[in-house]
Parts: C-alpha cells; sequence; structure tokens
C-alpha cells in the first residue's frame, strides 16, 4: 500500500503551515521527515493520520481518495513525543485496546500482546499501570500499541525526543530492526540531521511548510538541491562562503584566491556560494591544493567527543568539526586548511549548481526523486 | 510536636467544635433542662427528640424531600457540565470565551434575585412544590460552577488522548465513557460534592418555590416556633441530622477533594 499527498495545503488563521505539499511514500518503506522546530512536521503528520483536514489538496491511499475519511476508518497508528498512554488501563490493556476496539478474540489478544511486548521489553510489565513506568518504558508501550495494529502506516512524531540519550539511542536501533521486517509504511519526524542519518531510508527535508528535498537518505545528504537543505541537514550547518569566479581563478570573500581547477568542474565567470562541510575542514594540511585560510578563534564548542571550533576574520565566519576534544583560546589566530575537492557550488539564488568532486560518481541507483518546489 | 503547637491546635480544635458539640448536647436533653439549667452535659439524656422526627411524617419527609432534590440536581448538574466542560475545554467556537464568563457571572448574582421570576414561571408552568423545581432553580448556580472546575481538569488531559484513543478506532462516546471520564474521576468527584452541598444548604430558593408536597427540612426546621414557643430540643435534633449527610459525603470524597485543591480549579 502506497501513500500519495497531492497539493496538500493547510493555512490557519492566515499563517501557512504546510505548503503545496507532493510527495509519495513507497509501500513497507521506512521515511525520516527532517526539519527545524515548527518546519510543519507535526502538521503534515496530522494531515496524513487525518486528525486535522488539508485546505487544499487529497491524500490517496493506493490510489483511493482517503482525504475525508475520519481517523477512525484509516488503520493508522500514531507515536507522540509526549508519552501518550490510558492512565486508567494496566500496560497490557493499553497495548490491547486498538484489537479489543476492532472485536479481536480473547485468546488472539493475548498471543498478540505476549508477542509485541516481546519485541519491545515490557513483557513484565504488562500487569502494571503506564504512571508506574519509567519514561522509555512508557513510550516502548505507546510504541507497542501502535505496532500491534499491523496497520498500513504508522507515524512516529519525534517520539524519541523526550528520553535520555542512552536510551534514545537504543531504541531507535530497536525501531529500525524492527521495520526492516515489517510492511508498514512508517514515518518518523525528526529535528536532527544525526538522527535521520542513523535512521536511514527515505529522508524527506521540511522547510517552513515546504517539502524541499526527499530521496534516499545519502543521496539528500551528499546532493543537497539548495542552500538551504545543505543547512538543514548538516550539524552543524555548512559552512558558505561568497566568491567570484573569473575565468580560472576564484576569489572568495575574505580576498583569498585560488586557481581554478578542472576539479570545480565548468562554471561560468560570476557570483557563487562556496559550502564546506564542517567535518572536512582540517588543521593541517592535507593536500597541495587545499586552500589555507589564517582566521581568529571565536569560540571551541564541546559536543560530545568532538569540539566545533568557531572562527572570523576576513568578512568570513567558519565552524569547524574536530575530532577529539581541543581547547582553544579565545582570539588566538589558527590556520585552517580548506579542501577544494569538497566544495559545493551553489548559484547566488542557492540552488546547487555542483556537487563535490569527490562525490561524484557516487549517487545511488535510485536517483534522488527531484521536489520542484515554487 | 512542641509544647506551643499543640496548645494552639487544640484551641482551634475547641473553637470550631464548640458550636457543633452544643448543638449535640442540646439534641439530648428536654426543652426543660435547656432552658432551665447551663449543663455541659445531658443531666437526663433522652432519646425523645429523635424518636419525634422519625416518627412524624411532617419532620422526616422534610428529609426525604431535601435528598430527592439535591440528588436530582447532582445528577442533572453533572449530565449537563460534562458535555459543556469538554466543549469548553477542547473546541474553539463562535463566542466561547464570552460564554464561559457569562457562565461564571451567573454565580454572581444573590439567589434573591432569581426569587420572583422563578416563583411566576414555575407557578404559571405547574411546577411549582415539586422536586425537579427545585432542581432545576439550583442547577443556574450549580452547573456554572461544576463546568468551571471541571472545565480545569479537563484541560489537564492532553488532546493527544483523545486522537490516540480515535486513532485505535474509538468512537467519541466510546472514548468519553470508557477513557475519559475515568481520568477525570476526580474532578467528578468534587463537582458532585461541590452540587451536593451548594443544593443541601441552600434555603431561600428551596423554601420559596415549595410549599408542602416538596417542602424541604430547611424550611421545616423554621417553621417549629408552636403554640407553648420554641421547642429547642426537637430543633437541635433536626440540625444534628442535617449534618450528617454533608459529614458523609466529605468523608467519600475526601481524597479526591485533596487532589483537587492540588491539580485543578477548587
Amino acid at each position: 500500500m502506497s501513500l500519495t499527498l497531492k497539493n496538500i495545503s493547510r493555512v490557519v488563521n492566515g499563517e501557512t503551515y504546510i505548503d503545496n505539499a507532493n510527495i509519495t511514500f513507497a509501500p513497507g518503506s521506512f521515511n525520516v521527515l527532517l526539519g527545524r522546530t515548527l518546519a510543519g512536521k507535526t502538521s503534515l503528520m496530522r494531515l496524513i493520520a487525518g486528525l486535522d483536514k488539508p485546505d487544499q489538496g487529497k491524500i490517496l491511499m493506493d490510489g483511493t481518495d482517503v482525504t475525508g475519511i475520519p481517523v477512525q476508518k484509516r488503520n493508522i497508528s500514531m507515536v507522540y513525543q509526549q508519552f501518550i498512554n490510558y492512565p486508567n488501563l494496566s500496560v497490557f490493556e493499553n497495548i490491547a485496546s486498538p484489537l479489543r476496539i476492532a472485536g479481536v478474540k480473547d485468546t488472539e489478544i493475548n498471543k498478540r500482546v505476549s508477542e509485541v511486548a516481546e519485541m519491545l521489553h515490557i513483557e513484565q510489565f504488562l500487569q502494571r499501570l503506564p504512571l508506574e513506568l519509567s519514561g522509555g518504558q512508557q513510550q516502548r508501550t505507546a510504541m507497542a500499541r501502535a505496532l500491534i495494529k499491523k496497520g498500513s502506516l504508522i507515524l512516529f512524531d519525534e517520539p524519541l525526543v523526550n528520553l535520555d540519550y542512552k536510551l534514545r539511542e537504543e531504541l531507535r536501533f530497536e525501531l529500525r530492526e524492527l521495520f526492516k521486517t515489517q510492511n508498514t509504511i512508517a514515518i518518523y519526524a525528526s529535528t536532527e540531521p544525526n538522527e535521520a542519518l542513523a535512521l536511514g531510508g527515505v529522508t524527506t527535508l521540511l522547510h517552513e511548510g515546504r517539502i524541499i528535498q526527499t530521496g534516499p537518505v545519502n543521496d539528500v545528504y551528499s546532493f543537497p538541491n539548495s542552500i538551504e537543505s545543505a543547512e538543514l541537514f548538516s550539524e552543524p550547518p555548512i559552512n558558505i562562503i561568497n566568491g567570484v569566479v573569473d575565468g580560472s581563478k576564484v576569489t572568495i570573500s575574505s580576498g583569498t584566491s585560488f586557481s581554478f581547477h578542472e576539479e570545480l568542474g565548468e562554471i561560468s565567470s560570476g557570483e557563487y556560494n562556496f559550502g564546506i562541510r564542517p567535518h572536512h575542514i582540517t588543521m593541517s594540511q592535507q593536500n597541495d591544493d587545499d586552500i589555507a585560510l589564517d582566521l581568529t578563534v571565536d569560540v571551541a564548542e564541546i559536543s560530545g567527543s568532538e569540539t566545533y571550533l568557531h572562527m572570523a576574520g576576513h568578512r568570513i565566519s567558519l565552524v569547524a568539526q574536530l575530532a577529539g576534544v581541543h581547547a582553544f583560546h579565545s582570539d588566538v589566530p589558527v590556520r585552517v586548511y580548506l579542501p577544494i575537492n569538497k566544495l559545493y557550488v551553489f548559484n547566488t539564488q542557492g540552488k546547487m549548481i555542483q556537487a563535490p568532486h569527490y562525490l561524484i560518481g557516487r549517487e545511488s541507483k535510485t536517483s534522488s526523486q527531484g521536489v520542484t518546489h515554487g | 510536636m512542641n509544647k506551643r503547637k499543640i496548645i494552639g491546635i487544640s484551641l482551634y480544635i475547641f473553637f470550631i467544635a464548640l458550636p457543633i458539640y452544643w448543638l449535640v448536647m442540646m439534641s439530648f436533653k428536654s426543652n426543660d433542662e435547656i432552658l432551665s439549667t447551663l449543663s455541659y452535659w445531658p443531666q437526663n439524656f433522652t432519646f425523645d427528640n429523635y424518636i419525634n422526627i422519625f416518627t412524624d411524617s411532617s419532620w422526616y419527609m422534610g428529609y426525604i424531600n431535601s435528598m430527592i432534590y439535591v440528588i436530582l440536581n447532582v445528577i442533572i448538574t453533572l449530565l449537563t457540565a460534562l458535555p459543556a466542560a469538554y466543549a469548553f475545554s477542547r473546541y474553539r467556537f463562535l463566542g466561547d470565551k464570552p460564554l464561559f464568563f457569562w457562565l461564571l457571572t451567573n454565580k454572581m448574582a444573590p439567589p434573591a434575585v432569581f426569587l420572583l421570576p422563578f416563583f411566576q414561571l414555575y407557578s404559571s408552568v405547574g411546577l411549582f412544590d415539586t422536586h425537579i423545581a427545585v432542581a432545576l432553580a439550583h442547577c443556574l448556580f450549580s452547573v456554572p460552577l461544576a463546568v468551571w472546575i471541571l472545565e480545569g481538569f479537563m484541560s489537564g488531559v492532553p488532546t493527544e488522548i483523545d486522537e490516540t484513543a480515535y486513532i485505535d478506532g474509538y468512537s467519541f462516546p466510546r472514548f468519553f465513557i470508557k477513557i475519559f471520564l475515568p481520568m477525570i474521576r476526580s474532578a467528578i468527584g468534587v463537582t458532585a460534592f461541590f452540587s451536593f452541598m451548594f443544593s443541601w444548604v441552600e434555603l431561600l430558593m428551596a423554601r420559596t418555590l415549595t410549599s408542602v408536597e416538596a417542602k424541604p427540612i430547611g424550611a421545616i426546621m423554621t417553621r417549629t416556633i408552636g403554640g407553648e414557643g420554641v421547642d429547642w430540643g426537637l430543633l437541635a435534633a433536626a440540625g444534628v441530622l442535617t449534618i450528617i449527610p454533608g459529614c458523609l459525603v466529605v468523608w467519600f470524597v475526601r481524597d479526591h477533594i485533596a487532589k483537587g485543591f492540588a491539580l485543578g480549579r477548587v
């Protein structure tokens, strides 16, 4: 069963929540909706679920229009960011609830509940009330209720955000494993690029209510179609440097220039934006043609086992992502190197016109479905 | 606990309990003893006053009448306030906020204001001196309070629970009865308690809208001044019996009330 959104729009009190969304979710696919807060992830999910009605457009399931069908008849499930369970029912009854409504026989219910509970490691808590469980177990209960239905569609609205780091990693892994064998369309909303990369599947980027790109996760990551996409799908965001191409010479806004290369491909003279991912910037020269920049340290942030080094100078500011924990003092001069073969080239409108040289030929076979937008 | 605290609490309880103690003592005394001497304990302990009440139908019917219209009031209040409060907590509709405020303003008018219209209206439609008349009149005050209390509790329940139930396949009525009502049972207890207490102690309306058939105990108690003066002992016994239902209700909902104070709008 496939799910298609056709020209879906939703406007609430003059504010556009979803702007003309067109997308198809393939049967049995695992999809990640990636977008910042207020990008419209939840709005889109509520429209898909049938909890809200679109102002325009159609939702098709296997080609049948389901736009006006009430949520009770859609055969879907949803897991929220908050841990939503029925507080007055036991964990067992919580999980069994969709089956009870559907009138499934008791023996069948017992069998399926214990199956799902085992899958999610909550089989020893079935007789307790949800509020007597830890947060992770409560969310597992909610997930069990969503999974037991074996519906055609499961929506996850940032289900792991309210859990601690360790538990999140664990559940994310389990979830991905679970869906390898499921025949259900899963749609998972997330704000974190790293989560989208870890989950894999098909990634759809959502920005200010618009779908800006969709495709297999690696394609969307490696070949962002615009600066917006690239910024959205990299943490810390990709660095953008203005530059002017004049014949074979490129001059970036710091005044540094480097010679034009076949590695940058064929680009005509004019103004461009060059993008470089933070983890590609190095402190030591790797290649002869690396662009060397002399900058001043602003601040060094430690994130896990990595250091985000914020630098500025000569009218540009950069973030470099360095492995390991490093201490930097503010206002200290540093020299960093930018590998030319890892530069993205965007035009002044922000559209990508040239992917980095090292990626060429690495597009996956299921080519990314380009999404056009106005 | 130190000594000062014990003395403080003892004084507090003493002053609170004194009038009730005096009432209970009086109910076991004869009129002669009440009027002649100052005694802290009945010298001739007697149940006559209570026996009088339980054998005289003009007395005990007062209690029955009161119970009937109070229970009717609680039922009507809950049946109307539950859906109303749900609507106010879940939906935005034209004039929802003014309407909610208007409900509250009903509580601000003294009951006496509504005496004349109610009396005239009920007389002309033949509702005068019926239990339902008093129950309906009391609803004018208990429903707004109930909606207000329930709305506070219901707004504390995330709407995602409603949606999850719909996604699971629950129809609205089934969700409301099987999932939603059990979740707010504290609120329902608190609301029932307030409706009960309001209706039980309200005298003005109950007395004006009844004459014989549905006369409440409060009205009967104010008419005990007979030919031989005030029957003090009988009146005290009636008073004691009037306090008891309130005490029972408080006993049953005490946990809910404590929760209500912690969570909602009590």
